[in-house]
């Protein structure tokens, strides 16, 4: 039905029902809008207010505080500060005005194109403007006006001690993970256990309101090392000078703690500055003393006479015709660098360190006698590190073994171990037969006594250790690793370098030594990777380093002096 | 004159001020004060202020005789026209967008004057031309709309332009406007709305241009369709304005309680998005008991510009009536994701002087529309039938 206008000025007929059309549409539209607002909050509802507590609550994690490395008198050898990183929304600060962008730049201390550059460089939504700020420095930026900035807290990790401990202690990434050394294979320990916080975020993304713990940090356990801060920069010292006087590629040193397996001192040249990271070098980072292996030649001879005289084949006194320094096995001849006479007793044939000597004690002997008797002092085995990539060394198969195979056996060729394995053999010898486990831990207890293992008989232990006496005495390879007013005993080795299967003239010089002789105190191992001026010869290049370092430890651990006679008061002295 | 006669002739327009329909824009504006103290509580004494203005300016308009407001009629919508060019020519320009004029003095946005200027023009001219109206009138008209419509339109702002070319509608409905116009504009419209939905996505696609409506517009109807194509940049807005309505429940969270809002993730939460932080601090109740008072205003102000004893009084106070409520509808709406987010305020609620003003002095116009000026020598016409 249509109502007509009645006014008698309108020539046009109105319908009035248009304006009721129009009220009536608009209700509808409202019932539209009640029945939306019904939909969102009547129905939605649940789902919407997930939605918006997924918008503003947020699980923070909160780093726990990374555990200190400190050596056994408790200096610091990695320690954990906290501080703080700045980021960047890149898409967010570029809409900001020049002056915003200015202000930022004089905050961080950076030009603004240099902050340009950055915010050019990093990701689209999310990149590091500064990393590792003291946090004061960071507490204006926190509560930094536009959006776009913030502020992480994190720790840094930072190494006290340098580059002497670098490979040991190794290193933490970027986020504070363990990625080498200690620090990687005791991570778990070290790291602890992130918390978690709930907080109320604004958009922005700033913490409205500091709510409660999901769950508390666990911050991570202080280790407490075997190691001797003192003796590993004695060692890193000793090292770094000999590399450099020989002009060598590598070296490493190892000390241990004849009484306790403690490991004391593991020093490795080259080396890195762990608080430095930029431009590593992969063979700064390896901790060769126990990563690599090599044919360890002439340091094994006490061992293979120790089963000599274990097994009443020889005696110290019995005399070895070395045939002028020749032996012909098979098709190979075997040949003597410094003894040229006739006879040797077996003492000499250590001291002189004769290969055709101990070529011809080692064919008199079982051959899987000889494998098992190696095998004992620990070679082909991986020491019980928690280091990453201890290296277990390699033996031939003891069931094929050629004569010539246990002739070369003899004097450390044909099987290859680190300078750690070879440090914790001696570790036996010199203390009288029994093998410690070796440790990276101070050991506030002696060690179980089930993990002692007995090797050699005492009496054959006392005799390889008069052997090993001499050759640190006039007229022994190592006189150079003696010491004033200590008696040392040691042996040297010399290996030919095999590169591709082939021996080359290249050479790898170590000596494994202790002192005092008479009631040892410290195993120290040396080497010295392809020493190149002068000589080559481990009585020449490693067991200088060898004196050294015992000269200058022992003294300072208040080891009584053992050699009678003047020089006794010279040799209280720290040296160096 | 005499003093005494003045204070008659006042006194008598005073009849005009509509108890009911005024009480119903104090509800809202006490609605809106509770509302900002909890989204931008600084603002609140400015908002008085406003509040305190815009009222005056609905009392005074109310008191000014609908005959006069005619006679203003073709100047404010030359004056309303001439200021739209010269925004185009000199306008300031912020966000990409030119739509504010500096006089030196203050900055004007005249756009804003002819969300009323444009449809009392209308009336205006169909006052004119009641006695000998034809179809080809409603063409005029249509062209008087037309030109500040494309101005504005051309600034861009989308939101306003819907608002002018709605009143204007308005007028133009309720002046008898063909439906043979306009069934085949609502057809447009409805193909063109029902292509959006189902060819969206490709036209979506970037690189596709849009006739008539700039980039920005094609992104706002785009990310209407499916507002998680952009969820960081133009879908935020809605995204976060429908979490905050959803999340307010029944009885909504509490006065200054709403999370979404308070923790500021309501974008432009004092002005065109204030509904959604009444819709979570009130609920589905707080917005129920919003709607109903817009409501009683609709209905109070319909029934008011139906008793218009003049014809463009009718089609004028008609046209305000109308207008408001589709900003209610079209913001209402866009705020809870039914519409493209357009910057069209919630009528006397939405924080901003300029919009409270022209609402108020629009709700003044219908008012004096409503009641017979001072007689003058009597009433003359006859009350129109309903």
């Amino acid at each position: 039905m249509e109502q007509r206008s009645i006014n008698p000025l309108l020539v046009l007929a109105i319908p009035v029902w248009r304006q009721r059309m129009v009220v009536f549409s608009l209700l509808c539209l409202f019932a539209i809008l009640v029945l939306r607002a019904a939909y969102l909050q009547g129905i939605q509802d649940e789902f919407l207010q997930q939605q918006g507590e997924a918008r503003y609550e947020r699980q923070i994690e909160v780093p726990a505080m990374r555990g200190r490395v400190l050596d056994r008198n408790g200096h610091i050898l990695a320690d954990s500060s906290p501080v703080a990183s700045i980021w960047a929304d890149p898409a967010k600060v570029r809409q900001w005005s020049h002056e915003d962008l200015s202000r930022l730049a004089r905050m961080l201390g950076m030009s603004t194109d240099e902050l340009g550059r950055r915010l050019e460089k990093g990701g689209r939504r999310f990149t590091y403007l500064r990393r590792h700020l003291p946090p004061d420095e960071a507490r204006p930026l926190m509560s930094w006006p536009q959006e776009g900035v913030g502020v992480v807290e994190e720790y840094l990790r930072f190494y006290p001690q340098g580059e002497a401990f670098a490979q040991l202690v190794g290193l933490v990434d970027v986020d504070g993970q363990g990625i080498e050394g200690l620090e990687a294979s005791l991570n778990s320990s070290l790291a602890g256990e992130s918390g978690k916080r709930l907080v109320v975020q604004d958009r922005r993304g700033r913490v409205v309101q500091d709510s409660v713990w999901v769950e508390r940090p666990r911050d991570g356990r202080d280790v407490v090392l075997s190691l001797d801060a003192r003796i590993q920069h004695i060692a890193f010292r000793a090292l770094e000078q000999a590399v450099a006087r020989h002009q060598a590629r590598a070296g490493g040193a190892v000390v241990i703690d004849v009484r306790t397996g403690e490991i004391l001192a593991l020093a490795n040249w080259p080396s890195y500055n762990p608080n430095r990271r930029t431009g590593l070098d992969l063979s700064e980072v390896r901790n060769r003393v126990v990563t690599d292996l090599y044919e360890p030649g002439s340091v094994m001879k006490p061992l293979l006479v120790a089963l000599a005289l274990e097994r009443g084949v020889v005696k110290p006194e019995t005399p070895i015709d070395i045939q002028g320094g020749i032996l012909r096995v098979g098709n190979h001849s075997i040949r003597d660098v410094h003894a040229t006479e006739r006879a040797l007793t077996v003492s000499q044939v250590i001291q002189k360190s004769s290969n055709v000597g101990v070529a011809k004690i080692a064919l008199g002997l079982d051959p899987k006698d000889l494998w098992r008797h190696y095998r004992a002092f620990g070679f082909g085995t991986r020491p019980d590190l928690p280091l990453p990539g201890v290296a277990a060394g390699r033996m031939l198969p003891p069931d094929s073994l050629k004569p010539i195979e246990v002739a070369t056996m003899a004097y450390g060729h044909g099987i290859s171990t680190s300078l750690l394995q070879l440090a914790h053999a001696y570790q036996a010898i010199a203390n009288d037969g029994v093998m410690l486990p070796l440790t990276l831990m101070r050991r506030d207890a002696p060690p179980p006594i089930d993990e002692m293992r007995r090797i050699l008989s005492p009496k054959t232990a006392r005799q390889v250790k008069a052997m090993m006496e001499l050759v640190t005495q006039p007229g022994g390879t190592a006189t150079r690793a003696a010491v004033n007013g200590y008696r040392t005993a040691g042996k040297t080795g010399t290996a030919h370098k095999l590169e591709n299967g082939r021996y080359v003239e290249k050479y790898l010089a170590s000596f494994v030594g202790y002192a005092p002789a008479s009631q040892p105190r410290l195993v120290v191992a040396v080497m010295i990777d392809e020493p190149k001026a002068k000589s080559y010869y481990g009585g020449a290049v490693a067991a200088p380093v060898f004196a050294e370092i015992v000269g200058q430890v022992l003294p300072s651990l208040g080891v009584a002096p053992d050699m009678p006679g003047p020089t006794v008061a010279a040799a209280q002295r720290p040296r160096g | 004159m005499k003093k005494a006669y003045w204070l008659a002739m006042i006194a008598h327009a005073m009849r005009r001020w509509d108890f009911p329909l005024i009480v119903c824009v104090l509800l809202l504006f006490a609605a809106g004060q509770v509302v900002l103290m909890s989204a931008s509580p600084e603002r609140v004494e400015t908002l008085w202020g406003h509040q305190a203005l815009a009222l005056t300016a609905l009392l005074t308009a109310a008191l000014v005789p609908f005959r006069w407001w005619l006679r203003l009629a073709l100047p404010l919508y030359l004056l309303g026209v001439l200021l739209l060019l010269a925004v185009l020519l000199f306008g300031e320009t912020t966000k990409g967008a030119t739509r504010w004029l500096d006089l030196g003095v203050v900055r004007i946005q005249p756009s804003e004057l002819m969300k009323l200027a444009a449809p009392m023009m209308l009336s205006w001219y169909f006052a004119l031309r009641r006695h000998s109206l034809a179809w080809w009138d409603h063409v005029v008209a249509l062209m008087l709309l037309a030109i500040p419509a494309i101005l504005i339109l051309k600034e861009p702002d989308l939101g306003t332009t819907i608002l002018v070319v709605a009143a204007g509608g308005f007028v133009l409905f309720f002046a008898g406007f063909s439906w043979r116009f306009i069934v085949p504009l609502v057809l447009v419209l409805a193909v063109g709305i029902g292509a959006l939905l189902v060819q969206g996505d490709r036209w979506c696609t970037p690189g596709v241009e849009w006739p008539m409506l700039h980039e920005y517009q094609k992104q706002r109807v785009c990310t209407l369709l499916d507002p998680h194509r952009d969820p960081l940049g133009k879908g935020f807005h809605t995204i976060q304005a429908t979490i905050a309505i959803g999340s307010g429940g029944a009885w909504g969270k509490g006065w200054r309680e709403g999370t979404q809002s308070q923790l500021s993730f309501v974008p432009e939460r004092h002005t065109d998005f204030i509904f959604a932080v009444l819709a979570e601090e009130f609920g589905f109740f707080g917005v129920a008991l919003l709607l109903s008072v817009y409501t009683a205003l609709l209905l109070r102000g319909a029934w008011l510009a139906i008793r218009s004893p003049s014809w463009p009084g009718m089609l004028l106070g008609g046209a305000v009536v109308g207008t408001t409520f589709v900003y209610v509808f079209v913001n209402v709406a866009m705020v809870s994701g039914m519409l493209p987010v357009v910057g069209v305020p919630l009528p006397f609620i939405s924080y901003g002087g300029t919009a409270l003003v022209t609402l108020a002095t629009g709700l003044g116009l219908l008012l004096s529309a409503a009641v017979r000026s001072a007689p003058r020598g009597g009433f003359s016409g006859q009350r129109r039938g309903i």
